[in-house]
């Protein structure tokens, strides 16, 4: 990425998504606050130290409100491979490359420093530059600079937090993608539902929908523009498209008995989804175009929770046709269905990582439902979550991260899990149940 | 909105009620209650109920059919209940009935979804081998969406896997 040349339409995007931020702000729903909490449940010694230095403002009115370098921080340690250097443990300020003294970061066994500083544009908006070192080599990885609106700073770290992520470890970072989810708050007849959608680390939370009866499985489309899925709304399950900027939407099955379980293919031109109206749920397809639908799985089972596999090629689902829930794979055409999980006797709601060789899923033995991540190529599958009732596995675009929910008392909250259940951290968005996480792909600019 | 109350209430009655179901003459205090006004009503079709019963009959108000967990057969201790609403609808062809299919908490909500049709199913099935008319059901899913009970115990999850029968037209 050239900086220099990308400025203007960096500025262009977040005049655009403050705009749209603004507009949902104001229809946000009561939240405890902005601010989700965030506890870090264990760490890990493996991961690579790396200092994130605080970015000093230059200009003449007042510092931004986000803490760029905090947000990159969270960022790093939140994915399991980095750990920062905790902020009591920072002795000295440097601003930029030339500031660097490396005898005092080797001291502290860094093997990266990341400095930086936010200047003010005469427009008003924040031009953030930053350098990444190599402390051991005392030399310069990255020198770069982001502009952004003040509001809009946040997104800007995180595109920081992509490229020292990329520049480090050589697979593109995910940090500045977005997450959906499902709300309910309240009981009884004052039960409320939202589908929701934020920052992947749980900020700026916007309302996508709000419904009295329930929402479930939401699914975003390959382009990350839009959004599928399940309401009850109109008394029966249905299956709804919604434009998340704009907010129009249409309703794309509602038959008779289940229509359920939408995934987007790759491509965006088709939609997987469970429906019922022939007797029993099987899996169809249907061409977005026409809306069309192509029947994929037939008989008596339950198929359900279809997932494309990364090359569209075919679909993994869940199914209850051997007795109890197991994950098969189909042709994304239709034919034969294998069977791909055989430990643990309940598997279900696949999450396919980018690869197509690591699906993570629920796994149930007993009364324990935990996340569970099935290597394809060995058969061999292992938990990486921890709790009693885990359930609906995303998996980032670059699968270095999941995010799950997890129930905890009498709440469903959300998990984010390193890919090696290494580094577990519990996102607190909002008062009520958080539930059914789903990933967003990579962001495109203007986005 | 269908109401946890309601459904608590059904179950309490269900419970206390389910010997007196199977006779007609044993009515609880309640019912006797009701029974001058019911007995003013014109009889329908020479059947043995009138509209007022669905709330004053022992066996008609109960409402709801447990299940065993991951199951969807209909136990013996729930036939008499399919019996009396089957001869109700018989009795009352104009009468419709949801038949809302639900789960626990523990498995994934879109598998959810597809077992509390299939409970849905059974009981429509069993309704209409019980002489109901197909055209009088309709059986909705919620899956584990609209529990009545939060705690992650046997004891909650028994009463959250049923099926309410929910009267949209009672004649």
């Amino acid at each position: 990425m050239k900086p220099a040349m990308t400025h203007r339409i960096f500025a262009r995007a977040f005049t655009a998504l403050a705009l749209m931020l603004a507009a949902a702000a104001a229809f946000a729903q009561g939240l405890s606050g902005d601010v989700p909490t965030i506890d870090i449940k264990n760490g890990t010694a493996t991961a690579t130290p790396i200092a994130v230095i605080p970015f000093a403002f230059e200009g003449t009115g007042l510092p931004p409100d986000t803490d760029v370098a905090a947000v990159i921080g969270n960022d790093l340690d939140r994915c399991g491979q980095f750990r920062t250097l905790p902020k009591a443990d920072i002795v000295e300020y440097p601003t930029r490359g030339s500031e660097i003294k490396y005898p005092t970061w080797n001291l502290l066994k860094q093997a990266y420093i990341l400095v930086g500083r936010q200047i003010e544009n005469p427009g008003g908006d924040i031009r953030v530059e930053f350098e990444l070192y190599d402390v051991a080599k005392q030399q310069q990885l990255l020198a770069l600079a982001i502009t952004g609106q003040r509001t809009g700073l946040r997104d800007v770290a995180h595109q920081i937090a992509d490229l020292v992520y990329e520049k480090i470890t050589g697979v593109r970072g995910a940090f500045w993608t977005r997450i959906a989810y499902i709300t309910s708050t309240g009981t009884g007849n004052n039960i409320q539902y939202a589908l929701m959608v934020a920052d992947s680390d749980g900020f700026n939370p916007q309302t996508v929908v709000r419904s009295r009866e329930p929402l479930l499985s939401p699914a975003w489309s390959p382009d990350g523009r839009k959004l599928a899925y399940v309401s009850f709304e109109r008394g029966n399950s249905s299956i709804y498209i919604q434009e998340i900027a704009t907010g129009s939407r249409e309703v794309v099955s509602a038959r008779k008995g289940i229509n359920g379980a939408p995934a987007f293919s790759p491509d965006g031109t088709r939609l997987a989804l469970t429906l019922s109206f022939a007797g029993h749920p099987n899996i169809y397809s249907m061409d977005l175009a026409s809306h069309q639908i192509t029947q994929l799985t037939k008989g008596y089972a339950i198929d359900t929770e279809p997932k494309w596999m990364p090359d569209g090629q075919s679909i993994v689902f869940t199914s209850d046709r051997s007795g109890k829930p197991q994950l098969y794979q189909i042709p994304a055409t239709g034919g034969a269905a294998t069977r791909i999980t055989f430990q643990g006797n309940y598997n279900a709601n696949a999450s396919i990582a980018y690869d197509g060789k690591h699906i993570a899923m629920v796994q149930g033995n007993g009364n324990v439902y935990r996340i569970a991540v099935l290597d394809k190529t060995t058969g061999d599958s292992k938990p990486i979550s921890v709790g009693n009732l885990d359930d609906h596995p995303s998996y980032a675009p670059n699968g270095s991260m999941l995010l799950y929910t997890a129930t905890e008392g009498s709440r469903d909250v959300l998990y984010a899990v390193s890919a090696n259940g290494r580094v577990r951290q519990r996102l607190v968005l909002a008062d009520g149940d958080v539930r059914e996480p789903s990933w967003s792909p990579y962001r495109q600019r203007g986005q | 909105m269908k109401l946890p109350i309601r459904v608590i209430l059904t179950a309490v009655v269900a419970s206390a009620a389910l010997v007196a179901c199977a006779g007609k003459n044993t009515k609880p205090p309640a019912a006797e209650a009701a029974a001058p006004a019911a007995a003013a009503q014109p009889e329908n079709n020479g059947g043995k109920y009138t509209v007022e019963s669905l709330d004053t009959d022992s066996c008609l108000r109960q409402r709801v059919v447990y299940f065993d967990f991951d199951k969807s057969e209909i136990k013996p201790e729930f036939q008499a209940q399919i019996a009396c609403h089957a001869a109700y609808l018989r009795q009352f062809p104009g009468a419709r009935v949801t038949l809302e299919g639900n789960t626990d908490e523990r498995g994934t909500r879109e598998y959810n979804l597809g077992l509390g049709e299939r409970r849905g199913n059974a009981v429509d099935s069993a309704l209409v081998a019980a002489g109901a008319s197909a055209s009088q059901l309709n059986v909705v899913s919620y899956g584990e969406e609209r529990p009545v009970c939060k705690e992650h115990n046997e004891g909650c999850w028994h009463k959250n896997r049923r099926v309410e029968i929910v009267y949209t037209a009672k004649q």
